[in-house]
């Protein structure tokens, strides 16, 4: 109850800022763009309209994750706003995950807009409906889900700006991750192969969320692949909303 | 209803984390039903007295109870209304839905919250701009939605971080109005401020915090008994040559507008004799003003002690 009134106020606050809405109509833009661009090529039309479209939902929904969420902490912070909340019966905890299941909301309602659009303009011009590719939406919110998080827990400790830049940071090295197990693997120094492993294992492995190429190419994807991306995602998740709530209980507010 | 024991608070602040101590080992207590006024300059730590019992800073030593209860346990919560210094709301939302929001998060039903946020808003003169957002509030609105939202859940315990600074006079009566009527409804009150004459008013006890110590503590008359008259006014009117020369010498100060003249004497033994002799010289008293020690002077001098 606690947290669905945390969390819908998240989602209000969101809904009702410029910044969103900006966000998504260079997302649209550039979904729009797509159509324009497909028409310049001599191949499959709709496979350039769907790998676009599915990069241009992606990496805005990594910036809206990423520049909403470090806000969602800081803003209440500085706007103080958060006197008013913490005064009354409510558990820092609760307070957090209503602010994080606001944002995912907002996240999949955005998800949600810009699929339909996609589909629709897919349709449109090819007469054709890729339901497969939306198996790659899903693993991109869940993806997504996995970035706000983080945001959400650098936002317990740190400044927006350097909130941001990890945050960045950890979406760019999570989509490497594969790599660095490869170097790990070539290097013989012990010390270097040590930290490689660590940051292998450690930080979320975010190549495994994305589909898009396949999906894109037909080539099937089995059931098991989904769901078990899907858990691990959600288990990062849980993981990292835990740490943040260890954070956050022991802040003081100034 | 609120008691403190030995609270200590220190930050570490800036690069090279020094070290800044905001409370001195606090110890007070506030009864149930009182008006209790917590005085002190800027900086004295009054606003982290109330984050501590707030349960928004933890303390870095010391106790402290809410009824009955340590500050640790959030379900007093449920019990307490909290207004923060200068409060800062969700502004894209209105002051309706912002209500509502306040409400829930004391787990009210829906029909409870709308009855209590309607009848709250009637009482502080919002309820004409129930459907308007927040960013759009004036100060002084703001400041009234603030004590709303503070009431929403009928606390026994209202606790006003300076709810009257940066208000004008008619906002100001207004809050101390509010106040006095959460006082007759047998509510406890505990509030900060600077702004002295409002105490005097509406305050059963006050305590005056200076640099994070308590430094005085009691009611006001309790506090300013054993003040003496500090001076007389007298204005007079018709006395002029040798008498006026004598009463300019008599006071200790005299300013003359038209036909009046101000002096001020030192004690009353000086004014009685001023008396006469402007009676003796034909002349006519205006008024007759002795002033005791006040509030203020007694907050002055506490804080100045500290400075020697």
């Amino acid at each position: 109850m606690k947290v669905y009134a945390i969390a819908i106020n998240t989602f209000k606050e969101v809904i009702r800022d410029k910044i969103f809405y900006s966000l998504v109509f260079f997302a649209m833009l550039l979904l729009g763009s797509s159509v324009l661009l497909s028409t310049l090529t001599l191949g499959e039309r709709s496979k350039i309209i769907e790998d676009l479209s599915l990069s241009s939902i992606e990496i805005f929904g990594v910036i809206i994750s990423i520049f909403v969420g470090i806000g969602l902490v800081n803003k209440e912070l500085e706007k103080k706003t958060i006197y008013i909340i913490i005064s009354k019966p409510i558990k820092r905890w609760q307070f957090l995950l209503g602010k994080y299941l606001g944002l995912s909301l907002v996240l999949l309602s955005y998800i949600s807009v810009m699929t339909v659009c996609y589909m629709l303009a897919l349709y449109m011009y090819t007469n054709k409906l890729p339901w497969q590719t939306l198996m790659a939406v899903l693993l991109i919110y869940v993806e997504l889900l996995v970035v706000t998080a983080s945001a959400v827990l650098f936002s317990t400790f740190s400044t927006p700006t350097l909130s941001a830049s990890y945050a960045l940071a950890l979406y760019v090295i999570g989509h490497m991750t594969e790599d660095l197990r490869g170097l790990a693997a070539k290097t013989g120094q012990a010390g270097v192969k040590a930290v490689l492993k660590f940051v292998y294992y450690f930080l979320p492995n975010l190549e495994d969320f994305n589909i898009k190429a396949r999906t894109v190419h037909a080539i099937p994807v089995p059931a098991e692949y989904i769901l078990m991306s899907v858990s691990y995602g959600l288990m990062y998740v849980m993981a990292i909303l835990a740490l943040s709530v260890l954070v956050f209980q022991r802040r003081n507010f100034k | 209803m609120i008691r403190t024991e030995g609270l200590k608070m220190e930050f570490r602040v800036g690069f090279f984390r020094k070290r800044v101590v905001a409370l001195k080992g606090l110890t007070m207590e506030v009864k149930r039903g009182e008006v209790f006024g917590f005085l002190g300059p800027n900086g004295a730590g009054k606003t982290t007295t109330l984050k501590i019992l707030m349960g928004l800073v933890h303390p870095t030593g010391g106790a402290a109870w809410l009824m009955s209860r340590p500050i640790s346990d959030s379900s007093v919560k449920k019990n307490i209304g909290f207004l923060p210094e200068q409060p800062y709301f969700y502004d894209y939302l209105t002051a309706a839905e912002f209500m509502d929001l306040s409400g829930r998060l004391f787990g009210m039903r829906k029909k409870e919250r709308e009855a209590r946020a309607g009848e709250l808003l009637d009482m502080v003169g919002l309820s004409g701009v129930k459907n308007l957002q927040l960013r759009k509030f004036s100060k002084g609105m703001q400041q009234r939605i603030g004590i709303a939202q503070a009431l929403i859940n009928d606390p026994e315990l209202v606790v006003l971080d300076e709810p009257m600074s940066g208000l004008d006079p008619v906002g100001r009566k207004q809050v101390r109005d509010i106040i006095l009527g959460l006082k007759d409804g047998g509510k406890t009150i505990f509030f900060s401020t600077h702004i002295l004459p409002d105490v005097e008013v509406i305050c059963d006890r006050v305590g005056i915090l200076v640099r994070g110590e308590l430094r005085a503590m009691g009611t006001v008359d309790e506090l300013l008994s054993g003040t003496q008259v500090k001076s007389v006014e007298m204005t007079f009117a018709g006395v002029s040559g040798e008498e006026f020369s004598r009463l300019e010498r008599m006071s200790s100060g005299m300013v003359t507008r038209g036909n009046e003249t101000t002096a001020a004497f030192g004690d009353q033994e000086a004014a009685r004799a001023a008396k006469r002799l402007v009676f003796e010289s034909g002349g006519e008293i205006i008024s007759l003003i002795p002033h005791k020690s006040s509030l203020e002077d007694l907050f002055m001098e506490e804080v100045g002690k500290g400075r020697k």
